[in-house]
């Protein structure tokens, strides 16, 4: 993009990775901008589940009654869609969320970096949930798991064609999963720094600032709602795994 | 020389086209938005135990506009 | 980002660039299809997912679920003692109510007692000043009758003696006998 000239769009800069000290080599250990707002993500999971309830209060706090509508809401979404028996997954799925809704918040600070926007992160967490997922059906299922994408109500004719659509939306959900987060926060800050960018020029930079007031609006909302989306998603293929007849 | 201009022309026209598919989804999402509240208003006492579906079916019809987006940004940058 | 880049774009345009990095600094492609950065990114993210995993189950879940818990206790607990207090007050209502009838009863016995005891007195006293009062009325007529018989005698001589001393006032010779008998016949009409 170099060879543009007035108008400077560098819209995917920001999502490059940099080491914190130095000018060295990314290794696989080098602390970087990745790994200074994750751990920022952990500190605001810290304050507000360790700190926040160190009172242990029966009258919460403030702080601790904000991680009380956390714990109750995703506690509440666990026992809706995946039963009884997917309590004992709670603290994993209340671990995912936490993280994509702080990274997500977090990365909306100007100038901040978004760990939740690259492909890497949200395909380990997809993965993660898939393979931790079809795992937890084979164990609990045994091979009658397998039954999930054989449609007994179906004709018999369509059954075959219908498991191999089955298998094949079941291998895609860890693409969608991960690609379905990284893109919106991706598409969110880019489309930001493109507004941004139009800001350069004086005439129409009030409607740009505006704009950018207006995306930055809708990026807190979908933020907020990716990370549920995601938990909520992880929450539906848990049940399928714990109770595939459904 | 031709053919990488071409080649840069096709990849700038290709990112547009793909861009088309994020206002499609925008159309899917709205739909499923209309449907959910017009559902909504006729059985308000069903509702609420509806929203999780309501996201979910977003998320789907959204994810696919994302992933035209995403098409559009690899032609962009990455192709 | 790019003034903010271009400065080290010199010292990354050695070794630590690779190939996601321009000279200027600035991204060639995607960022998030860089294959250098990869493993950093999913190193740190294992390292943040396990610690806060770890903050969680060991710390932060165990004891929001006990302060829920403790909480629904005490409500449950408080709302057992208030129904508790509630069946309390009703009773004691229905006790004072209670209690409160049978004094009404006990006032209207006593007082229905008293006032029998009253009347009965009363009808004694009002028995006896009835008979004293005929008593007295009988007396009092007998002195009537007495006086006027009295009155009445008194009367009869002086109009025989007045008759006479007219008669007499008058030159005549008053015949007693004629007199009296004209007086008296003259009453009696």
């Amino acid at each position: 993009m170099a060879e543009e000239t007035g108008l400077v769009f560098h819209p995917m800069d920001q999502f490059i990775v940099k080491p914190l000290f130095g000018d060295g080599p990314v290794m696989w250990y080098t602390p970087t901008n990745a790994t200074l707002w994750m751990l920022l993500a952990v500190v605001c999971v810290v304050a507000l589940f360790v700190l926040g309830t160190r009172g242990r209060a029966v009258i919460p706090t403030r702080l601790q009654s904000v991680a009380e509508v956390f714990y109750g809401f995703i506690y509440k979404m666990v026992e809706d869609v995946t039963g009884h028996d997917g309590v004992k997954y709670f603290p994993w799925i209340m671990t995912l969320f936490l993280f994509i809704f702080f990274s997500n918040m977090l990365a909306l600070i100007p100038t901040a970096f978004a760990p939740t926007s690259h492909i890497a992160v949200t395909a380990v967490l997809g993965f993660g949930v898939f393979i931790a997922v079809t795992v937890i059906g084979f164990v609990k299922n045994g091979a009658s798991f397998l039954g999930m994408f054989w449609m007994k109500e179906a004709p018999l004719f369509l059954r075959p064609i219908i498991a191999v659509i089955e298998v094949i939306s079941y291998f895609v959900r860890p693409v969608s999963h991960s690609i379905r987060l990284a893109g919106n926060i991706t598409a969110g800050h880019a489309v930001v720094k493109v507004f941004a960018a139009f800001a350069g020029i004086a005439l129409i930079a009030p409607v740009s600032i505006l704009a950018i007031t207006a995306i930055y609006a809708l990026e807190v909302l979908v933020a907020v709602i990716q990370a549920y989306v995601f938990t909520i998603l992880t929450c539906v293929y848990l049940k399928d795994a714990l109770h595939p007849a459904h | 020389m031709e053919l990488a201009a071409a080649a840069a022309l096709g990849k700038y026209i290709g990112a547009g086209i793909a861009a088309i598919g994020a206002g499609i989804a925008a159309v899917g999402v709205g739909n499923v938005a209309a449907n959910y509240l017009a559902g909504a208003l006729r059985n308000p006492s069903a509702a609420a135990s509806q929203t999780a579906t309501l996201f979910i079916g977003l998320a789907f019809a959204e994810a696919l506009g994302i992933f035209a987006f995403l098409v559009a940004l690899l032609l962009m940058f990455a192709a | 980002m790019a003034t903010e880049t271009l400065a080290d774009g010199v010292v990354q345009g050695g070794a630590a660039v690779g190939s996601c990095l321009g000279l200027d600094g600035s991204a060639i492609g995607m960022p998030q299809l860089c294959t250098d950065w990869m493993p950093n990114q999913i190193f740190w993210l294992l390292i943040a997912l396990i610690a806060i995993y770890f903050f969680l189950s060991r710390i932060g879940l165990p004891r929001i679920g006990a302060v829920l818990a403790e909480r629904q206790g005490t409500i449950t607990n408080d709302l057992a003692a208030a129904e508790e207090m509630k069946l309390q007050a009703v009773a004691a209502e229905r006790a004072y109510v209670e209690a409160l009838e049978r004094a009404r009863a006990d006032a209207n016995k006593i007082a229905a007692e008293t006032r029998a005891d009253i009347q009965k007195d009363l009808d004694v006293a009002l028995a006896k000043a009835d008979a004293e009062i005929s008593a007295k009325t009988t007396e009092s007529e007998a002195r009537i009758a007495e006086i006027r018989a009295g009155a009445m005698d008194a009367v009869t001589q002086v109009a025989k003696d007045t008759a006479k001393e007219l008669v007499a006032a008058l030159g005549g010779s008053p015949d007693a006998r004629a007199v009296t008998a004209a007086v008296s016949a003259r009453l009696k009409g």
